[in-house]
């Protein structure tokens, strides 16, 4: 394990700017999340990790040494794929020791075995090994994937979205075992995700990108609370961040053109005493919560509600605003 | 309300059209294969049968054909040839019958060794190298990739005949007119063309992110190449190779015009079997069907790569 800069690092595909003057340092047996939307760079910047991509401008340090120049095999990374992640004409177990395999690396093959073993036998996939890559299910297909990976011990492990072609329910419980294992093992990762759970539940900082730009990298409560645009804002909560016109509510700081209002920063009430009286739209029950849909001034607004509220469409009611985020013109923050 | 029994799939062919589309498949196979029936049962039948008009479907077996073709012999008199002791094998008693005596083996076993030397070292470099070419196109950035692909699959377009006087004087300046190794070039250089735009389409599909995974894991670009592309890239090769190989195998043009010894082949030569006053038609057709079986070989071993590869990878699991 090692530590990982990249500095001011920069990327175009042709016309397609993919990333602009990227800089991120990954501490080692640091777990950092790059949450971005489709088309945000993220990928691009792994394959930079990895040498797959020679960067424009920039460049890259593994523990301190310049890897820019160096063909992948040489920077001692492991890289999980979006897709594509198993040899379909392969066993599970060759999969995982395809790796220890390399001709470079001349390990014995009975350490491969036992290697293989133990990483299978951490993602209960041990009774698999025999299998063709294509005979397992997604989640083990998955597994499988993320195993190829562990097998070996890199200066850092790149993931891209491993989880995303799950469903929800895998996605959950992988999440959980993968950041059991990054703990166990004080393994370096750098996992790629357009999925806030993921980033916010595993990862010790979250880096938001977009359009190719690092937005900002903090702790997953400092972005959280804290954003530094209403990008990042918008990025992270469940239902997204409400942005309003300032010009709705009263009592907005100098400069501020934008409200941002997540569920916690709104009180609701049934009649008018609060700041502004909004108009319930509809309202959905998702079991444990609700989600209420208001109308604010012709604005729409979402947020939690408790069930037992007894809200329904047409109800009016009344918001009070409780220490909300502002925003410039520009979408920067204004201090409240 | 449409009933479920009634509804029937998209997809799914519905058991008239099948059993139509395959009457239509049996009805044409039927019509291909009365030809090669045909020559298989001339291979059997003795000369005058073989000629004999209205043609004989009944015929009593023999074996001339297969003796004729394997020997050559000469005419004697009766007395020189009851002086010589008991006819060695079968062939030598048919030739007896016929006033003849054996005098040695014919060209058409080193003519069919020629055939074999040539179609499968021609298919297997012409495979090679269009693998690596194709592997080559597909994955990096060629300078003029379009055009130079255009220009690779031209050099089909032309007939032999056009080129056949110009190669013809250029092997005889540089010595390798009737040699097999000139015939293994000129085959791979016409069949490289058609291997690299097949295996383009092949590797193609192949993700990069194969390659990539493997590279980053430690491998070279060729050992990548060697342990990920070719193991998934094995249809298309099979594919490939049959159809370099039934060229090869087939060739005539060529074969005529730039070998009469050494390193002719068998087509060129079975036509020309002579027998006594003209072809020896047993013979002919023996010395095709036996050649033949080369083809159908490796066809059937290969068979299992080829129901997907010949669909260019539209069958897919
Ligand atoms: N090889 C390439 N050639 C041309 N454009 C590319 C290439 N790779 C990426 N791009 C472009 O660069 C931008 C960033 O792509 P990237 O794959 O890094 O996005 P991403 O954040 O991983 O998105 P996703 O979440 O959809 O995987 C996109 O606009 C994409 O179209
Ligand atoms: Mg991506």
């Amino acid at each position: 394990m090692a530590e990982v800069e990249i500095v001011s690092v920069s990327k175009a595909f042709g016309r397609t700017q993919a990333l602009s003057d990227l800089s991120l340092t990954i501490g080692n047996g640091e777990f950092v999340a790059l949450l971005g939307p489709t088309g945000a760079g993220k990928t691009t910047a792994l394959r930079l990790i990895a040498g797959l991509e020679q960067p424009d401008k920039g460049s890259i340090r593994i523990d301190g040494r310049d890897v820019t120049g160096d063909a992948p095999a040489d920077r001692d990374v492991a890289f999980v794929f979006q897709q594509y992640s198993l040899y379909p004409h392969l066993t599970v177990f060759e999969n995982m020791a395809f790796a220890l395999r390399a001709p470079t690396r001349r390990v014995p093959e009975a350490d491969i075995r036992a290697k293989v073993q133990e990483i299978a036998r951490l993602l209960h996939i041990e009774t698999k090994l025999d299998n063709k890559a294509t005979q397992l299910s997604g989640g083990q297909m998955q597994r499988v994937a993320i195993g190829r990976a562990l097998v070996r011990s890199p200066s850092i492990y790149l993931m891209d979205e491993p989880l995303s072609s799950l469903d929800a329910k895998l996605r959950g419980e992988l999440r959980l075992e993968l950041k059991r294992i990054q703990v166990d093992l004080g393994a370096t990762i750098l996992y790629v995700t357009h999925d806030q759970t993921e980033a916010m539940t595993m990862a010790s900082r979250i880096g938001v990108i977009e359009g190719g730009r690092l937005m900002q990298i903090g702790t997953p409560r400092e972005i959280y609370e804290n954003p530094v645009n209403a990008h990042v804002a918008a990025r992270l909560g469940q239902p997204a961040i409400n942005l309003l016109p300032a010009a709705l509510f009263g009592g907005a700081p100098a400069g501020a053109e934008t409200i941002g209002a997540r569920t916690e920063h709104l009180t609701i009430a049934r009649g008018a005493d609060g700041d502004v009286s909004a108009t319930v739209k509809r309202v959905e029950h998702l079991g444990d919560q609700s989600h209420l849909h208001l109308d604010v001034g012709g604005r729409p607004v979402v947020t939690l509600a408790d069930p037992e509220a007894g809200f329904g469409a047409g109800d009016v009611v009344s918001l009070r605003l409780n220490k909300p985020l502002f925003f410039d013109a520009r979408g920067w923050r204004v201090a409240a | 309300m449409t009933s479920a029994t009634t509804a029937h799939s998209v997809v799914e062919p519905s058991a008239t059209t099948r059993r139509f589309a395959g009457s239509l498949v049996i009805l044409y196979a039927i019509i291909t294969m009365i030809p090669l029936v045909w020559i298989m049962l001339t291979a059997f039948k003795s000369p005058d049968d073989a000629i004999s008009y209205p043609p004989k479907v009944m015929f009593k077996p023999s074996l001339e054909g297969f003796c004729n073709l394997f020997t050559t012999r000469s005419r004697q008199t009766p007395e020189f040839i009851r002086s010589l002791g008991p006819p060695q094998g079968m062939c030598d008693e048919i030739a007896r019958s016929r006033n003849m005596v054996v005098a040695g083996p014919s060209n058409y076993v080193p003519r069919f060794i020629n055939s074999l030397i040539i179609a499968f070292g021609s298919t297997v470099l012409a495979v090679a190298l269009g693998t690596l070419s194709a592997y080559g196109f597909s994955r990096f950035r060629v300078p003029l990739k379009d055009d130079l692909l255009f220009f690779i699959l031209s050099t089909r377009m032309m007939p032999p005949i056009a080129v056949a006087i110009p190669i013809y004087l250029m092997y005889r300046t540089v010595g390798l007119s009737d040699t097999r190794l000139g015939m293994i070039l000129l085959y791979t250089s016409v069949n490289v063309s058609l291997a690299v735009w097949l295996l383009k389409g092949f590797i193609d599909e192949i993700p990069r992110e194969y390659e990539e995974a493997a590279m980053i894991d430690g491998y070279t670009r060729f050992q990548a190449f060697v342990k990920v592309v070719l193991p998934q890239a094995t249809t298309g090769i099979a594919a490939t190779a049959i159809f370099c190989l039934i060229f090869a195998w087939n060739e005539y043009a060529f074969a005529v015009l730039l070998t009469s010894g050494n390193a002719q082949t068998a087509p060129p030569f079975i036509p020309i079997i002579i027998g006594e006053g003209g072809q020896d038609w047993p013979a002919v057709a023996a010395g095709t069907t036996l050649f033949l079986v080369p083809i159908v070989v490796f066809t059937v071993l290969l068979r299992k790569h080829l129901l997907r590869g010949i669909t260019f990878g539209a069958v897919r699991k």
